[in-house]
């Protein structure tokens, strides 16, 4: 039988209740979404969190937005909504292509795009899409200057990722929102291998394109589950800037993502093989986003 | 901490740890049963059980989590004992051997037909086996199962035309 540790409960009402409850509480606090990353940690005691805050009453952080050229995700916003959005599939379909193989449906009923960033599971499929459509995380906290007034702060999926199981957001700092740029010819895709149905990826691969007239104004790619943390492979961004796409790109960033994961052997697989798997669903990924971006049929 | 949880339509008290699972607050209240502890790690779904009308698995929610919110396990299924068409389907397709998946595997299905219902249709059979692929059965093939939810969705939508 698997059980937490004990540990103290209660629900926050408000985005400030559960900063203020973090402060007066300490390190040991800590935020639970929807639970089903951070419940299966405790029960194996990876993690023991002396203090729970629930946010699910915070109905003001679940909603997907536009907010003039940004789209806006509310960190309680469930993996099924992510799924169903209209908006968020006309913009990026890359987050219905990640949610329709993340976990299963009675799991996405739950689990949140906030606690899924925060966990920073280096095998985590939404912080390899959010790094791919280059979007960035609303964090809040106290504000130093007059507490307990609370104030935010936007950084980038880059600065959010802070090794494996880590992020930027502080002991008494909450996650809030993600905003993803809207710019002119953008496509993107999730490709994914996995051994059964709401097992973690073999290896996952996010691509986002922006074309602009015959070439790619910009382009993100992002490897969740092929190594220590997600890889934002840049240099494979950096080859196809500015590029005409054809497949031979394609080839080409497919190898360099292959050459800059950093798979480990394990059960799902040896390391050459997932190198090489890498370098397959980068190709298909980005052909995907590309089409997606020219709407051909692929 | 004291928790109050409505499940199957009564309201179910009990002071508990705020780390105690809500499927094991469910199978302490006398009767409940039905709901199963499984594995542990939202993996095979014979906990399912419906939190304000939406599939969860009851492992990995904490009781204190549902505190004032609905439960409805299998044992709300049958209504004034009359099964539930879900339940007869198991029945007439045989879509069960050991059993224990069976609560878990119902409850996913019986969300399933009420959103398509909702639909105003049938569910397909892909839709019928991304439902319950959150749910394990060792023993049945799956295939028995979706012929159970095919033969209930059908059974709903003739009772549904004769009334």
């Amino acid at each position: 039988m698997q059980t937490p540790a004990p540990c103290g409960y209660e629900r926050a009402s408000t985005v400030d209740g559960a900063i203020a409850s973090l402060v007066e509480l300490g390190p040991t606090a800590r935020i639970i979404a929807g639970g089903h990353s951070l419940i299966p940690m405790m029960k194996l005691r990876l993690a023991t969190p002396e203090h729970l805050i629930d946010i699910n009453d915070l109905d003001e952080l679940a909603y997907i937005r536009r907010d003039g050229d940004e789209l806006r995700i509310g960190a309680m916003t469930r993996h099924v909504e992510l799924l169903q959005s209209e908006l968020l599939a006309e913009h990026f379909p890359v987050f219905a292509d990640a949610e329709e193989v993340i976990a299963d449906p009675v799991v996405r009923n739950r689990g949140t795009i906030g606690g899924s960033l925060c966990q920073a599971d280096p095998s985590e499929d939404l912080s390899a899409v959010c790094s791919a459509v280059k979007a960035s995380v609303v964090i809040r906290g106290l504000d130093p200057a007059q507490p307990p007034h609370t104030t935010e702060r936007v950084i980038t999926m880059h600065e959010f990722h802070v090794g494996p199981y880590v992020t930027a957001v502080g002991a008494a700092e909450l996650l809030t929102e993600i905003r993803i740029p809207i710019r002119p010819g953008a496509g993107s895709a999730h490709e994914k291998v996995e051994r059964r149905a709401g097992d973690y990826a073999i290896s996952a691969v996010s691509a986002a394109v922006w074309v602009d007239g015959p070439t790619f104004a910009d382009v993100g790619v992002a490897l969740a589950a092929s190594g220590p943390f997600t890889i934002d492979v840049v240099r494979a961004a950096e080859l196809l800037r500015g590029q005409v796409p054809s497949e031979e790109l394609f080839e080409q960033a497919g190898q360099i993502a292959s050459e800059d994961s950093m798979p480990m052997a394990d059960s799902r697989g040896p390391i050459d093989y997932k190198r090489h798997l890498v370098g397959v669903l980068t190709k298909r990924a980005l052909r995907r986003a590309t089409a997606r971006a020219l709407r051909q049929d692929i | 901490m004291h928790v109050t949880i409505k499940i199957n339509g009564e309201d179910v008290s009990r002071d508990v740890e705020p780390r105690r699972l809500l499927v094991h607050f469910i199978r302490e209240t006398p009767g409940l049963t039905g709901t199963h502890w499984g594995c542990d790690t939202s993996n095979c779904g014979a906990c399912i059980v419906h939190l304000d009308g939406q599939p969860v698995k009851s492992c990995t929610v904490l009781a204190v989590m549902a505190d004032g919110h609905e439960v409805r396990t299998v044992e709300g299924l049958a209504v004034d004992g009359e099964l539930d068409p879900i339940q007869t389907g198991f029945h007439e397709k045989h879509a069960l051997h050991c059993g224990f998946c069976t609560p878990g595997m119902m409850m996913a299905c019986r969300a399933l037909l009420d959103e398509k219902a909702a639909e105003g249709r049938a569910p397909t059979d892909h839709e019928i086996r991304t439902a319950i692929s959150g749910g394990i059965c060792r023993c049945t093939g799956y295939m028995n199962i979706v012929a159970a939810v095919r033969w209930a969705a059908e059974h709903e939508a003739q009772i549904k035309q004769e009334a």
